[in-house]
């Protein structure tokens, strides 16, 4: 990006004043090394949701952002209802609350080393991962029903979880305002074997061991310590979630003009939040995050019954589960006056701070934790939501590290085989069923997360607690 | 005579997380049946996917672009739900309803090696004209 078309605020915070058809300037959080390699098109993108009608404040883009569909990934905005504000499906993506949740093993490192490769087996073996992978839960129209009004709250009525897990999911494990009938039924018929499943591309099952701690207190109280091994799960609402982000696209996208919305990228289709529309959008969508909700609560029933079979007796506790690609009505102060607010995060996590009223008790007094992942062969953080990030960006912050290369340049750099075989040099084992898709997500295809992770910490969208280090790697 | 530009063919172009398909011919048909064919190559390679099974695609569209984003999310979505693979496509459209047959076989890990399921086609780069030398083109990134 050409650093000279913004304005410095301070060390890690760029603006793109208000010009043309923008109603709020642009906010690039980012150090100098990271905004010039960012794409050009990130500064187009988040100067086109500044044009945005109802946007309020500015418009966001985290320290990973990258070009996306017309909200750039890593594209934080929020919209007034009363201000003839607007939901985007483009603004949500295609991949409707995909997330991460990470689970406590009560292990160390000494006690998993020795069974690595029995662990990694056992993993493989149970949590479907890949192209054409289904699951072994068949959905008929009551269970889909039940699936995408209760959510994860559904999949432990199902018998797949634990009752302390739901407190510590955001929404408490269920997104309320979800309305079924609002699922189309080719989504329905999308999702119907697909519960449970991990997908593919960068999505993925990792054992980590914690590496470093850099907040000893907020550590102690997420539960974590240096050598400790948890496992992160990073998948979203499948088929169904990419199904409703297709069709409502495509809507929005024709209806625009019945809206008298004059869009400058038709990815950013959008309806006033008040419109039919709008509303169905809003339904549906919420349906596909109770979907990515169930469907990683499912897999992490999975997850707990495989790694029993290694080390009998050990229960996995949920530390967090946090999704990136919502549109979600929050309070937030605008000029003094809390006001409730549609907040898109499209490639961006919710960062709540000490004291926030929907933080589950555990966290209140030091912050939400946030699960930044990594990619196969680099760290992955745990951070935490800070007081002052509300006014940085609505209480948002990265997802992860964002591509810096392209399937294609990956595929011709690096072959899946000497890959998993370098990573195993590393002590990373690998289990995928594509060694195409492994080369296509090489570690080196990605930014360097320690260096975005740094900058949201440093533009104080959120604080670094500790980072994770990978051990196994269930690719999808 | 139908030029070598003009010669159907699909490539891939650059995006950077995910990855443009476009497909060209010296008809619309072709270059949405070649667009198909790059579609099917960002899974896996089309020439190893088997001719076993046929499936029948309609849609139609208010144009020619939603059209060609019409179609492949049809078969995005027909791959997903029959847990298929396509490598042959015939396309007739008409008036832009488009009435189309897909062949291919079940996906197999082993044999496939499939990289990655694609989410859907977006509106990004997406394009569908007539080249100054005549030949249509037909293109969009996927989100994978």
């Amino acid at each position: 990006m050409d650093i000279q078309q913004l304005i410095q605020r301070d060390e890690t915070c760029w603006e793109i004043q208000s010009h043309g058809a923008m109603r709020v300037p642009a906010v690039i959080y980012a150090d100098a090394s990271l905004l010039r390699d960012m794409d050009q098109k990130v500064y187009e993108q988040i100067t086109n949701v500044a044009s945005l009608p109802g946007i309020v404040e500015a418009a966001y883009a985290m320290p990973d952002a990258h070009w996306g569909y017309g909200f750039p990934i890593g594209g934080v905005a929020a919209f007034d209802p009363d201000q003839g504000g607007v939901v985007s499906a483009g603004g949500v993506g295609f991949d409707i609350s995909c997330g991460v949740r990470t689970l406590h093993t009560g292990l160390q490192l000494a006690d998993v080393r020795p069974y690595k490769q029995q662990l990694a087996d056992a993993l493989y073996k149970a949590i479907p991962a890949g192209v054409g992978s289904k699951g072994r839960i068949h959905l008929n129209h009551d269970l889909m029903h039940g699936m995408l009004t209760g959510g994860a709250q559904w999949a432990l009525e199902q018998g797949w979880g634990e009752d302390s897990d739901l407190e510590r999911m955001e929404e408490g494990g269920r997104m309320v305002g979800a309305v079924a009938s609002y699922v189309s039924p080719k989504a329905r018929e999308r999702q119907k074997d697909e519960m449970g499943t991990l997908g593919s591309g960068n999505h993925y099952l990792e054992v980590q061991r914690v590496a470093e701690v850099y907040d000893q207190h907020v550590a102690n109280v997420f539960g974590l310590r240096v050598d400790d091994v948890v496992i992160s799960i990073h998948c979203g609402s499948r088929g169904l979630g990419h199904q409703i982000g297709t069709e409502f696209l495509r809507d929005m996208a024709i209806a625009a003009s019945q809206y008298r919305i004059d869009l400058p990228d038709r990815e950013l289709a959008c309806a006033p939040l008040t419109s039919p529309l709008g509303k169905q959008y809003l339904g549906a969508m919420r349906a596909a995050i109770n979907c990515a909700l169930a469907n990683r609560q499912i897999i992490t029933h999975l997850t707990r019954d495989a790694v029993k079979t290694v080390f009998p007796g050990v229960h996995l506790g949920l530390l967090y589960d946090v999704s990136h690609n919502t549109c979600k009505l929050e309070q937030h102060a605008i000029n003094g006056q809390k006001k409730a607010l549609f907040v898109h995060r499209k490639g961006a996590t919710r960062a709540f701070g000490p004291g926030h009223p929907d933080l589950p008790a555990v966290f209140r007094q030091v912050g939400q934790p946030m699960l930044i992942g990594g990619s196969m062969g680099t760290s992955s953080y745990v951070l935490c939501g800070t007081q002052e990030s509300e006014k940085r960006a609505f209480n948002s912050a990265c997802h992860g590290a964002g591509r810096a290369m392209s399937r294609h340049q990956a595929t011709k750099q690096w072959q899946g085989s000497a890959l998993v075989d370098d990573l195993a040099d590393r002590g990373i084992i690998i289990r995928s069923p594509s060694l195409r898709g492994v080369a296509e997500e090489a570690p080196g295809a990605y930014k360097d997360v320690s260096v975005v992770v740094d900058v949201a910490d440093r533009a104080g969208l959120a604080r670094k607690v500790a980072q994770l280090e990978p051990l196994i790697c269930i690719k999808g | 005579m139908t030029s070598m530009l003009q010669a159907p063919h699909w490539e891939h172009f650059e995006h950077g997380a995910d990855i443009g398909i476009r497909g060209v011919g010296a008809t619309l048909e072709q270059a949405f049946a070649q667009a198909a064919l790059a579609m099917t190559a960002v899974i896996t390679e089309p020439g190893n996917v088997a001719s076993v099974r046929s499936v029948l695609i309609e849609c139609q569209a208010p144009d020619a672009e939603l059209l060609f984003l019409g179609w492949i999310n049809e078969l995005i979505y027909q791959m997903a739900v029959q847990n298929l693979l396509f490598g042959q496509y015939q396309v007739t459209i008409l008036d832009n309803r488009l009435t189309a047959t897909a062949v291919g076989e079940s996906v197999d890990q082993q044999k496939h090696q499939p990289a990655v399921e694609i989410k859907g086609a977006t509106f990004t780069e997406l394009k569908v004209a007539q080249r100054e030398d005549g030949a249509w083109l037909a293109q969009c990134v996927v989100d994978v």
